[in-house]
């Protein structure tokens, strides 16, 4: 009986460790298939259509080509600009919400609490936001990717929670040397909180970083202003040829290896940060989930 | 948070004596001033960007006209946008694509995460499943403007998923523009993007269920099955039942973006969702009023819904969110 069990749950084992390797093959390989996809022939990618194993022939004219488009590097340069602005004002305005939830004497706490709350519940929707950002004169500006998400209500009980563990006697001396609340919250508080800061940071950069329907509606007629996801929505998705006034076979070819160049270039940077990060993502899963 | 708060006042009652609130608040905003400066933004963001939006939804039961700088110079219609919804040739079709999404994204996609945390805690081997797990996580970060872009190359007409199909007898079409073929693509790569991600909670709360509990079960001559229908179930059952209110909260809530990235009027038929259409309807072709309407009618049967799954969980197991 004994022998029994231990030999299906030897091959039970066997079983769940395929079966996770699987799982990991088909989460990583889609990834694995554009990397080879974008170093290869254009035209031998094209002949080809099964699973790639290695790149079919060998070439770098994709990236090439890619670096020389004047709209990604800007493109790049946008979606830095709005990621860097925007997430630094996220975690001040989040700082100051929650500093204020976490005071245990201010008298209006439990009212602005429930001011806050119910927007996690009632939203005017998209158009009525829309037509907002349209009447306060944000159109066609990066304000109107920025301000709108500005402080995000989950994220704001999550930082209070964090500093509603610091203890209070660490306060109470700065306020005894004449310490302002500012200098409460910025020199002592945030720095102790750095753990859920970082986790906070990471979820308002990747929201910006990720972003593409903001800038679709919102910078409509400013294709200057475009950052990368939306180039490659209109690349990817639309397939709006960025060079279209060549035309021609070898252009059409180019323009599928393209498409995965433009992939690669985008997603690097993510998976370079990737596996430095991702403990605080899953951390603030935790923290997030705990509370929810 | 009520109860917290409640404390934290009743703290203070001796020391105040009998002062009103109006008195105490004086003097407390004398007392916190720079507080209350600090929370001033934030009342402001949350006044311009989530309120005044709300009160923009009046436009619902109005005939908008973007001239009017005032929103109730608007002509009132009363229901007429949401009768013209209610009425119109796409109602059925909207609400039953939504509620096919939804419900196929939860059978298919709810047990997937808990099964697999369920699998990847039987393995001790630390260092394998904490490879499994960072790997498993990454479809969640990749933008879904290039997880789209992939489930359209993939299934092309010569993109290798299509070509794989194609050999097991699948005519060879460009997937997407099969109609028959979007909630199936939606819902697997919606599998494929949260299975990592959405297994953390159960994995965090498998890893917290007493170890001593398994001893003594096998002590007692329980079997692998039977210990984990006895121990391992019962300790994730009330993050299971939490994530599953979430879930019916959200029946019908299906986001638009994936969706405008993956449709096209071809498959409209099964593709629009409600949020889609407020989308097209409102952006697209600036039927204001109208889009408000339909959007506005979405939220009220999710917040409905929200509230039923909430009764119904504190009912049944003593879990709720609120």
């Amino acid at each position: 009986m004994h022998i029994k069990e231990s030999r299906s749950r030897k091959a039970f084992m066997v079983f769940d460790y395929v079966l996770m390797v699987a799982i990991t093959l088909i989460c990583i390989y889609p990834f694995l298939y554009v990397v080879f996809a974008s170093f290869s022939d254009p035209a031998e990618l094209m002949k080809f259509n099964g699973a790639l194993l290695s790149p079919r022939g060998f070439t770098l004219a994709g990236y090439q080509e890619v670096f020389k488009k004047k709209d990604i590097i800007s493109g790049y340069s946008n979606t830095i600009l709005i990621t860097v602005t925007g997430t630094v004002i996220n975690i001040v305005m989040t700082a100051l919400g929650a500093y204020f939830l976490s005071r245990r004497d201010v008298v209006l706490k439990v009212p602005v609490m429930i001011f806050i709350m119910i927007t996690m519940y009632i939203s005017g929707g998209m158009i009525p936001s829309y037509l907002n950002i349209r009447s306060l004169g944000l159109y066609q500006s990066y304000w109107a990717l920025i301000l709108p998400g500005a402080v995000s209500t989950m994220n704001l009980i999550i930082m209070r929670t964090a500093f509603q563990s610091i203890p209070e006697s660490l306060e109470e001396a700065a306020i005894l040397d004449g310490a302002s609340h500012m200098t409460i919250l910025f020199r002592i508080i945030l720095p102790l909180s750095k753990a859920t800061v970082a986790v906070l940071v990471l979820y308002y950069a990747l929201g910006h970083w990720n972003d593409w329907f903001g800038p679709m509606i919102y910078l409509q007629g400013t294709p200057e202003k475009y950052p990368l996801q939306l180039i490659l929505r209109n690349m990817l998705i639309d397939n709006q040829n960025i060079n279209s006034a060549s035309g021609g076979t070898d252009q059409f070819l180019l323009f599928e290896v393209i498409k995965y160049v433009v992939i690669v270039i985008s997603t690097v940077p993510m998976l370079i940060f990737y596996p430095f990060v991702q403990k605080y993502f899953e951390k603030g899963v935790m923290i997030g989930g705990v509370k929810g | 948070m009520t109860s917290k708060s409640g404390t934290a006042v009743a703290e203070q009652l001796p020391a105040l004596g009998k002062t009103s609130y109006w008195t105490r608040l004086r003097k407390d905003l004398h007392k916190n001033h720079q507080v209350y400066l600090m929370i001033i933004p934030v009342i402001l963001y949350y006044l311009i960007f989530c309120y005044k939006p709300m009160y923009g939804a009046l436009i619902a039961f109005q005939d908008y006209n973007p001239l009017n700088a005032n929103i109730l110079d608007n002509k009132w219609v009363g229901f007429a946008n949401f009768l013209e919804f209610f009425q119109g040739r796409y109602f059925w079709r909207l609400i039953k694509n939504t509620l096919t999404i939804s419900l196929a994204s939860t059978i298919v996609g709810f047990p997937i995460p808990i099964i697999f945390a369920l699998l990847i805690n039987e393995i001790k081997n630390k260092k394998f499943t904490k490879i499994v797990q960072t790997m498993s996580y990454m479809p969640h970060f990749i933008s879904i403007v290039i997880v789209c872009s992939m489930i359209i190359s993939f299934t092309n007409a010569n993109g290798f998923l299509n070509t794989l199909f194609t050999h097991l007898g699948y005519s060879g079409k460009p997937m997407l523009s099969n109609p028959d073929l979007f909630v199936p693509i939606y819902v697997i790569s919606g599998i494929w993007q949260g299975l990592g991600w959405d297994s953390i909670l159960y994995i965090a709360a498998l890893s917290g269920i007493d170890q001593e509990l398994y001893e003594a079960a096998s002590i007692d001559g329980a079997s692998r099955w039977q210990q984990m229908l006895h121990i391992t179930l019962p300790g994730i059952a009330p993050t299971i039942v939490t994530m599953f209110i979430l879930r019916m909260g959200g029946l019908m809530n299906v986001g638009y973006e994936k969706v405008i990235l993956l449709y096209s009027p071809i498959t409209y038929s099964s593709a629009d969702v409600i949020s889609s259409y407020v989308y097209r309807m409102g952006i697209e072709r600036m039927n204001y009023s109208f889009s408000t309407a339909v959007g506005l009618f979405n939220s009220a049967i999710n917040i409905f819904l929200l509230f039923i799954t909430n009764r119904f969980s504190k009912k049944i197991s003593d879990t709720s969110l609120f």
